[in-house]
């Protein structure tokens, strides 16, 4: 049976045996008046339900962790001498020919009589495992069941049982956050280290032309990877969305929290807010097909060459993206300032804008800052805008209105295009993508920190 | 006080026009004059951030919209049994098995397919265009070449319409309906245009009889993508596409996130290893959505052998992105919900555990929906981490199951906006988009419903 339906069976058989501990519990208590029960029925169903199902799902797991290797390992030992004798990757593309002739993928052509005799052999052994583990998982589960049935009596803390293994369970799902991390931190660190394998981390790191050709099979023809031009644009292009988004953010969330009237707030909050929800792909096509050509124009009107996918572009929607970023964030802050201060200020005969400045500004300003760094750890990794508007043209320039690229566009480009898994011109997507990584965990440390304390301070 | 006496300010209480006293006064115009521009600076940016909102939905909207109603040419359609010679459908005899009779008809269906379907079309034209039998190569860019399939469809389901006339309404070719709608300019000289001069006069000539005409575009939504017929081109493979991997966030991420935040919130002791665990959730909420897409790329695809470009992996992603977002959102919800509940349920003698489940966890069930729904919209609109599993390649089949191949919705959007045909993709692209904001519109509306509805302030 496939594993899928292993587990449709395992499903239907917790339900069955949940049923079967009620049954039985009730009937224990029927038998034995003068004893109470430690555990609600339930708790005994859901004991005898755990009991059956769950050892014959840790050999599911198990089994399929490890079956594929021992397979694997028997098929290559029939293999001919001559063939088990070669190199590790061409032993994999003949393991994969063999797989494929097993499984009906594909025809492959002129298969070999080895090649037959492996495939059926492997197909055989698969077929054996199937059977070994659907028998191994029925026999465990039949003995977990019919032991955990035997089990019940008055004493028998079900309850506490079925508690702790729901336990395991919710430590467990926390976890996964953690293992997330170090996933993400593991495979590209791997990844890193086998593209460092072909390009010194010093040309990497401070090379000042990106040009990473095509895979090439030779290794003198390896093109460059630089990352400077490419950091060069990231930074461009959220100084730009910057310049758009601190002013407009910060004095929306000044205009809200102290002067606007509560039903101007009520609604403009939310409707500015729309544009944190709205995917990023939606602001790249309006970059590309709207803002690019009407900056275009503008550009000419003025005499200045812009062209229409540019790090202005991008950089101007990456702006209009993150207004709500800082302004939500900033409200908050502002809001968070003692009421004190601000009638202290205004007592002493200020204006409300003279109070703002130079008393809930400063009071504030390390929020602020808080939330200008989160949002530019935003623009730093955002990817849809710079993919469409940007122009990708990977070139050292400090010319706003020319097209620039960026990390997460190379990222993008090395990956999707026909490049060979392991060349270094895919490899370096997982290098960019650790630069990245460092670059966004970093700004958000220091911002959550700054944040926490500032929280803190006026709680 | 004394001491304060030669102060300036105590000048002024003392009643006497002192110089500060005037100095202040002299200051106040500038001060209110700036207390006014302050201000307005204030208005102006929340307007021209309230004016960029409608911008964007206007722009939008209105090069969208036209998308929903295609041109589309009605035809009388002869199947004419001459060009439709085939056998008998077959059917299924009693003592056959089902392998024979399924390869019976896969021969009857391969007999079909070499018939030319399209004959059928240009014959029905040649009868509305009497000069078009000199031009066939003209003719055949009328009607979009995806026809011709539905046209063998309808045999395939139903032999009995060979040798009669059906009148049909076939979509036109993905240029008529841009120069009908004007999407490309008109006085462009003839090298130019993407038609030849006299298609585009019968394409004038027949909109005029009334035989083209702008009908709502079924297409779009039920068809999957397609390259040859662009007309055709259609959004249900990236729907479906989207679905399976919203099917496999809402299983995987929902109920993970809001057990681990119970754990968290309910029950993990305070110590350093909670705090690193909460440390790193409020991280992963800021990763850039790409660095998932990497890990999607190594560790899915490079070590589990999981199907590229399928929804199962990109669910996979999209889940853990989504998971620190629902952890999150269900804490402060289970942080605002009072201690007395908890310790009312205790000291009834209901173990940690009872009194979390029967009475905590009913309670926070709306904030968790809202929480679940705004992640689920989030991930909905994600783009940059499926084009690195691969989602990026083109597919033209409706996906059956979470393990085909597949596009998403946003995906969609980006592989249509790069179609060289500009003029019919653009407003086909934003068309799509409206078909995403429109589905991404009503999962906050229904967070914010719930949220009012069953709201609770204790």
């Amino acid at each position: 049976m496939s594993n899928l339906s292993l587990m449709v069976v395992l499903l239907a058989l917790m339900a069955i045996a949940y049923q079967l501990g009620m049954v039985r519990s009730r009937k224990v208590a029927a038998v034995n008046p003068g004893l109470r029960m430690h555990s609600r029925p339930h708790h005994y169903g859901m004991m005898v339900g755990l009991w059956a199902v769950l050892p014959a799902f840790f050999i599911l797991l198990a089994w399929n962790w490890l079956a594929p290797g021992v397979i694997q390992g028997m098929v290559m030992a029939q293999l001919p001498p001559e063939i088990a004798a070669q190199g590790s990757n061409e032993l994999r593309v003949v393991m994969r020919r063999i797989a494929n002739l097993a499984g009906n993928f594909g025809v492959v052509s002129d298969a070999q009589n080895w090649e037959l005799a492996a495939a059926a052999y492997l197909q055989a052994l698969n077929n054996t495992s199937k059977l070994l583990l659907t028998g191994i998982m029925a026999a465990i589960a039949a003995a977990g069941l019919l032991a955990a049935i035997r089990n019940i009596n008055p004493q028998l803390r079900a309850r506490h049982q079925v508690e702790r293994a729901m336990r395991v369970l919710l430590v467990l799902c926390s976890t996964i956050a953690i293992l997330t991390t170090i996933g993400i931190v593991l495979s590209m660190v791997g990844e890193t280290l086998k593209f460092f394998s072909f390009v010194a981390p010093a040309d990497f790191f401070f090379g000042t032309t990106w040009n990473p050709r095509f895979s090439t099979v030779g290794v003198g023809e390896q093109g460059s990877f630089g990352l400077v031009p490419l950091m060069a644009g990231t930074m461009m292009i959220a100084f730009i969305a910057m310049l758009v988004a601190i002013p407009l953010g910060l004095m929306v969330a000044i205009y809200l929290a102290e002067y606007a009237p509560a039903k101007l707030r009520n609604t403009a909050k939310p409707v500015i807010e729309v544009l944190a929800g709205i995917p990023t792909i939606v602001y790249g096509f309006f970059a590309l097909v709207t803002v690019g050509p009407f900056l275009r124009d503008m550009g000419m009107v003025i005499g200045l060459d812009i062209r229409a996918t540019s790090a202005l572009t991008a950089g101007v929607v990456m702006g209009i993206m993150i207004i709500p970023f800082i302004s939500s964030l900033s409200d908050d802050i502002i809001t968070q300032v003692p009421k004190a201060m601000r009638d202290g200020s205004l007592g002493l005969g200020a204006t409300k804008s003279e109070t703002i400045r130079k008393v809930v500004l400063p009071a504030a300003l390390p929020g602020i800052v808080g939330a200008i760094l989160l949002a530019v750890s935003r623009a730093i990794g955002e990817t849809m805008i710079v993919v469409l508007a940007a122009g990708n043209s990977p070139s050292l320039t400090a010319n706003p209105f020319e097209a620039v690229s960026t990390v997460t566009v190379t990222i993008v480009n090395q990956l999707t295009g026909d490049n060979d898994f392991a060349s270094p011109q895919s490899l370096v997507a997982f290098a960019l993508g650790l630069t990245l990584f460092v670059i966004t965990l970093l700004l958000n440390v220091v911002a959550l920190v700054i944040v926490r304390k500032y929280r803190e301070q006026y709680e | 006080m004394t001491t304060l006496t030669e102060t300036p300010s105590n000048k002024n209480v003392s009643g006497q026009p002192g110089a500060v006293q005037q100095k202040v006064k002299a200051s106040l115009g500038r001060r209110h004059r700036q207390e006014k521009l302050f201000r307005g600076l204030g208005l102006s940016a929340v307007l021209i951030s309230l004016g960029l909102v409608a911008l964007l939905f206007i722009n939008i909207f209105a090069k969208g919209l036209p998308a929903f109603w295609q041109s589309a040419i009605t035809l009388d359609i002869y199947f004419d049994p001459a060009i439709i010679s085939i056998s008998d459908k077959p059917v299924q005899q009693a003592a056959e098995s089902d392998n024979d009779f399924r390869k019976r008809h896969i021969e009857w269906q391969t007999e079909i397919g070499f018939i030319n379907f399209n004959r059928l079309i240009l014959e029905s034209l040649k009868q509305i265009l009497p000069d078009g039998a000199a031009y066939p190569r003209d003719l055949q860019r009328i009607v979009t070449s995806g026809e011709r399939f539905a046209l063998r469809d309808m045999v395939v389901k139903d032999p009995s319409v060979i040798g009669k006339t059906l009148r049909l309404k076939l979509l036109t070719d993905a240029n008529i309906d841009v120069w009908l709608k004007g999407n490309i300019d008109r006085s462009l000289p003839d090298h130019q245009q993407q038609l030849s001069a006299r298609v585009r006069q019968w394409a004038d000539q027949l909109a005029e009889q009334g035989r083209i005409k702008n009908s709502f575009s079924f297409a779009l939504f039920m068809n999957p993508d397609s390259r040859s017929s662009l007309a055709s081109a259609g959004l249900a493979g990236a729907f479906m596409g989207s679905f399976y991997m919203m099917l496999v966030v809402i299983i995987l991420a929902v109920p993970m996130g809001v057990a681990a935040a119970i754990y968290l919130e309910e029950f993990a002791p305070k110590n350093k290893l909670t705090d690193l665990v909460e440390v790193n959730i409020n991280n992963l909420a800021a990763v850039p959505s790409v660095v998932f897409g990497l890990l999607g790329a190594s560790v899915f695809i490079g070590w589990f052998n999981l199907p590229m470009s399928a929804p199962i992996v990109g669910g996979l992603v999209l889940s853990l992105m989504t998971l620190p977002t629902v952890i999150i959102a269900t804490r402060s919800t289970l942080k605002a919900i009072p201690p007395s509940i908890r310790q009312a349920a205790l000291g009834l003698g209901a173990s940690k555990m009872q009194a979390i489940f029967h009475h905590v966890l009913p309670l926070a069930v709306p904030g968790i929906l809202t929480g679940a729904i705004l992640g689920i919209a989030q991930a909905l609109g994600e783009t940059a981490p499926l084009l690195l599993i691969g989602m990026k390649s083109f597919v033209a089949s409706v996906p059956g199951s979470p393990f085909d191949q597949s596009t998403a919705l946003p995906v969609q959007i980006f592989l249509w906006q790069g179609n060289e045909l500009r003029n019919f993709f653009e407003t086909r692209t934003s068309a799509a988009i409206i078909v995403l904001l429109c589905m991404m519109i009503s999962l906050n509306a229904l967070a914010i419903w719930l949220r009012k509805k069953y709201e609770k302030r204790w």
